[in-house]
């Protein structure tokens, strides 16, 4: 350990961090939808610590976004905008950060758990020397220890845990995105913009040559009708039978874990922990049990229809609607009556 | 007494069953229906090494029979058309060359025996001489420094694909069993005629030939060990190969138990999965029972070959006991099927149909008993 | 070229119990494999090897019974197997986990390319390849899907990886650490002359004491994170169960649907 980490571990004190912390990702100068999640749940940890919510924004020429982040419940943003910028990655992003948060001290902070946020957090919090957990779902304040307590699904298993990071400041998670509920946007809000352009020289030892963009046929999160699959399809080959509904209903195709690992279909497809987050009109859940690892995927769906042959799955706990049968004859039944409908109309 | 594997038991356990489900299992119906030779998958076993296991270290092997058990039960749990094709390849074809071949015999055809290479089959049945294999019709006579071989062979496995093929005849008839020999016919030999390939009930991707000998010629220093010892080759031969088979057994009634689980859990009926009656319960309770005792009586006959010790008895109880086991088990996770097991989409009616032949090859349950009866009342049998 | 490749042993089942009293891990008759995504940063680091030359170590902390899965990686193709194992480790969160991975490597004599599982079966979290970068002071690159270019003199790396959008193509300079994505390749069966030789070669263990480290950042007291509480979710039906035979069940649910104006 290098002397001046000894110092700052020696002098180290929790008491001087104070503030909630949330990282504004942005990619060519548009915020990530997740940071206004962030921001809503930011906003509330903030008021029960009655403390200020800041935002971290680097980039460049990205300074006139920091009023949008007080408008959607940000009271400071604090600003990088330094050519460099434009080509940070994690390793350069982490170096930024740690000499904000060295200098500021928050004692909550939040990233998304984005493809950026999974590989930066971490590499902020190893060089803080601080507490992360990995994709939160819930995150509150314990009114009397004033810690954050982050829970999110237990590995494999049907049961939450909560985490708390009670001697290390910051508190960081991550928190994936559709988890949370952005607030209204606000425009008469007001807060301050703090730049911090004078950083440290960085080594830019990274930078992308290249970006091609996916050609994605699921677009699972932005579908208004999504079926999904789990293991009581039995096998791939009955897949047909669920793209036919599919497509009866023009809705997305999604799947279990299960399935995924199975390899019946694509990762792309995968709903819940480690996969996607969808909060569909409708969800059609077809031979999924219901595992916790699933559900924070897609329990926000406005409305869940579980097709299960075990009456005691519990899927039929989140669902809206619940047939009780084998998917087999059910889904059959239900393309026939839907075509139907849609050629009437 | 330690009954646990050792590490790299344990290691070959998890390399055949992660090798069994992604390159043998999903070809395991077809080869069923279509009577598929896995000839790939053989050659792809014999990159990684599987053919030698048996075989001590310096042949690529690990020496060790209970890792060739093993070996053979996994596969079995995919696809016993492939086990098959496998343990008699390796039991049958190639350990005799191991066992009593010269260093001029081994270099010729062990080495590409065990890489995958070659295949190797064991021509012992006749269509006369099956359990009573002393019956040997096929006739080998020495001339000018060539054996001439004149005979059939009947039900060899590997026979269309071998490139070698082992196989006993008489030389000196009128010594009776001490006048049978073993010879290694390499397929392209003058006078190798390939009958036609068996339709049979099981085991639909494993190949099952006649062989004709038609005053086949090979040369002198073919003849595979001692002129005479082919009796007593055989008999050590099949105590090997009886262990494989029971091996095979336990992965086709591993196979069964684990079908039946897993549909027992997903089948409901009366509102519950099947699983949670009695009925279906004790089933499986039964299966997992018999199982894990076959499982038991494989290794302990395959520890003792390796031992050195003699094994006959339990090579024999283990072949019996688990093949009736496998049959026995397909026909339960049948009935837990219900009709659905009755019918092809589902694989539990292929496992019965392949496990019938474990209680018939490489001697039959009343062939075990009787070899088991013999070393019990202390019968000489040769 | 050096290359360690750090990998987990974990539960095989992703449906491990968890004790609600205790808040443990049922592992009772549960086997322990390599973590699935770990084969393909191994299968990966091979490859290296293969078109580059030099050699493969694998890492891993955790109990002696990770030997077995260590010896697994020799039997893959890798050349030395190091486990990071004592009871200070135990009760490791991902940082002291980065932090005590960092000191193996350190000791090792580190690597132009150190690779990683995207993430482990069990944890989920990923966090644990970036840390140890960070405790190096490398770069890192997470979510790779290919690596294109190898430029050992002029220690340069180019890689693909995967964001949400689509695929980046990055260079950085070595030494790096990588977190592979499944797509990346697919990992090859273990052999049986690797199998022997793994028995032959063994697993190097190391403890805490073989190690530069600080006491107090290894362990149960260098991990931030504590789990306070764990618990299931109240069960509470909260829609409607249909009933009747299934041209019925259906029959309803299409006209609950069109009552409540979705769809149709």
């Amino acid at each position: 350990m290098s002397k001046e980490k000894e110092k700052c571990a020696l002098c180290f004190k929790k008491e001087d961090y104070h503030g909630v912390w949330v990282f504004a990702e942005q990619h060519n100068g548009t915020i990530s939808e997740v940071v206004y999640e962030l921001l809503g749940v930011g906003r509330r940890l903030a008021d029960q610590l009655k403390e200020k919510l800041g935002a971290v924004l680097i980039g460049f020429n990205i300074k006139k976004q920091a009023q949008r982040l007080i408008q959607y419940g940000a009271d400071d943003v604090y600003v990088v905008d330094i050519e460099d910028a434009a080509r940070f990655l994690e390793e350069d992003y982490a170096e930024v950060i740690v000499k904000l948060v060295e200098e500021y001290k928050p004692a909550v902070f939040l990233f998304g758990a984005t493809a950026l946020g999974k590989s930066l957090a971490p590499r902020v919090a190893s060089r803080l020397q601080t507490g992360l957990t990995a994709d939160c779902t819930s995150l509150e304040v314990d009114p009397e220890e004033k810690v954050l307590i982050q829970t999110k699904p237990a590995f494999g298993s049907d049961v939450m845990v909560s985490i708390v990071c009670r001697n290390k400041r910051p508190q960081m998670a991550t928190v994936r995105p559709g988890v949370m509920k952005k607030v209204e946007m606000c425009a008469a809000r007001r807060g301050n913009i703090i730049e911090n352009n004078h950083i440290p020289p960085l080594k830019l030892r990274s930078q992308v040559l290249n970006f091609s963009r996916k050609q994605t046929e699921v677009q699972l999160e932005q579908a208004e009708v999504v079926v999904a699959v789990g293991r009581g399809l039995g096998k791939v080959e009955n897949l047909k039978l669920i793209k036919e509904l599919a497509g009866a209903l023009g809705a997305a195709i999604g799947a279990t874990r299960a399935v995924v690992d199975a390899g019946w279909i694509s990762y792309q497809h995968q709903i819940g922990q480690t996969g996607k987050t969808v909060a569909p009109k409708i969800y059609i859940a077809c031979g999924i049990s219901g595992a916790i690892q699933h559900l924070v995927g897609m329990q926000s769906s406005e409305v869940i229809i579980a097709i299960n042959k075990d009456p005691e799955a519990p899927i039929f706990d989140y669902a809206t609607y619940g047939i009780v049968g084998d998917l087999m004859e059910v889904v059959p039944l239900l393309i026939k009556r839907i075509k139907t409908i849609k050629n009437l109309s | 007494m330690d009954f646990s594997l050792s590490e790299e038991q344990e290691l070959l356990r998890r390399m055949v069953r992660s090798f069994a489900e992604k390159e043998v299992a999903p070809g395991a119906k077809d080869r069923d229906e279509k009577g598929e030779f896995p000839l790939e998958v053989i050659r792809k076993m014999g990159e990684l090494g599987l053919l030698a296991l048996p075989f001590p270290e310096e042949y690529g092997g690990m020496g060790d029979t209970i890792s060739y058990a093993i070996a053979v039960e996994e596969i079995a749990r995919v696809c016993a058309s492939t086990a098959i094709t496998y343990a008699a390849h390796v039991s049958l074809g190639t350990a005799p060359l191991y066992m009593f071949g010269t260093k001029e015999q081994k270099e010729k055809w062990l080495s590409k025996c065990l890489d995958g290479t070659m295949l190797a089959a064991y021509g012992l049945t006749e269509p006369d001489a099956g359990s009573d294999a002393g019956a040997t019709r096929t006739i080998a006579r020495l001339e000018d420094g060539e054996w001439i071989i004149s005979g059939c062979k009947c039900l060899i496995t590997n026979a269309s694909y071998a490139g070698i093929v082992v196989i006993t005849a008489l030389t000196d008839k009128e010594k009776g069993s001490h006048g049978i020999s073993s010879f290694i016919v390499p397929s392209d030999a003058p006078g190798f005629k390939l009958g036609s390939k068996y339709n049979k009930l099981g085991l639909r991707g494993s190949d099952t030939a006649e062989i004709f000998f038609d005053d086949c010629r090979i040369p002198q220093e073919y003849i595979l060990g001692a002129r005479g010892d082919g009796f007593k080759q055989f008999l050590q031969v099949l105590d090997g190969g009886r262990i494989s088979i029971a091996a095979l057994s336990v992965g086709i009634a591993q196979a069964c138990l684990e079908a039946s689980l897993k549909y027992s859990k997903e089948r409901f009926q009366f509102g519950k999965p099947i699983s949670k009656f009695q009925a279906i319960q004790f089933k499986l309770a039964d299966m997992a029972t018999k199982i894990e005792l076959s499982r038991l009586m494989v290794y302990k006959a395959a520890w003792l070959k390796d031992q050195g010790l003699p094994y006959t008895r339990e090579a024999a109880m283990a072949k019996l006991f688990a093949s009736e086991t496998a049959t026995w088990a397909a026909l339960e996770a049948i009935q837990i099927y219900g009709g659905f097991g009755y019918i092809k989409d589902y694989p539990v009616e292929r496992y019965l149909r392949d496990a019938k032949l474990m209680e018939i090859g490489e001697g039959t349950s009343e062939i075990q008993r009787i070899v088991i009866a013999r070393k019990l009342l202390g019968e000489v049998w040769v | 070229m050096r290359i360690i490749v750090c990998i987990k042993q974990v539960p095989a089942t992703n449906e491990v119990k968890i004790d609600p009293k205790t808040g443990t891990l049922i592992r009772e008759g549960i086997e322990s494999i390599i973590n699935p995504f770990d084969l393909f940063a191994l299968e990966e680091g091979l490859r290296l090897k293969e078109a580059h030359g030099g050699c493969v170590f694998v890492l891993s902390m955790g109990p002696l019974q990770a030997r077995i899965s260590l010896k697994e990686a020799m039997a893959m193709g890798a050349d030395t197997a190091v486990l990071l194992s004592d009871r200070a480790f135990a009760g490791s969160d991902t940082l002291a986990t980065s932090y005590t991975l960092a000191a193996g490597i350190k000791k090792l004599g580190g690597a132009d390319i150190i690779l990683c599982g995207k993430q482990s079966t069990d944890g989920e979290t990923g966090q644990v390849g970036p840390g140890i970068a960070a405790q190096l002071d490398i770069p890192h690159i997470t979510c790779v899907t290919k690596i294109i270019k190898v430029d050992h003199a002029k220690k340069r790396i180019v890689v693909e990886r995967e964001v949400e959008e689509g695929y980046e193509e990055i260079l950085t300079t070595l030494p790096v650490l990588l977190t592979v994505e499944k797509e990346i390749n697919r990992p090859r069966f273990l052999t049986v002359k690797g199998i022997m030789r793994a028995k032959k070669t063994g697993v190097v263990v190391w403890t805490a004491s073989d190690l530069e480290i600080d006491p107090s950042r290894i362990g149960l007291s260098g991990s931030p994170t504590e789990i306070v509480k764990v618990f299931s979710l109240p069960r509470q039906k909260r829609g409607i169960i249909f009933s009747g035979t299934p041209e019925e069940q259906v029959e309803t649910l299409v006209s609950k649907l069109k009552e409540a104006g979705y769809l149709f």
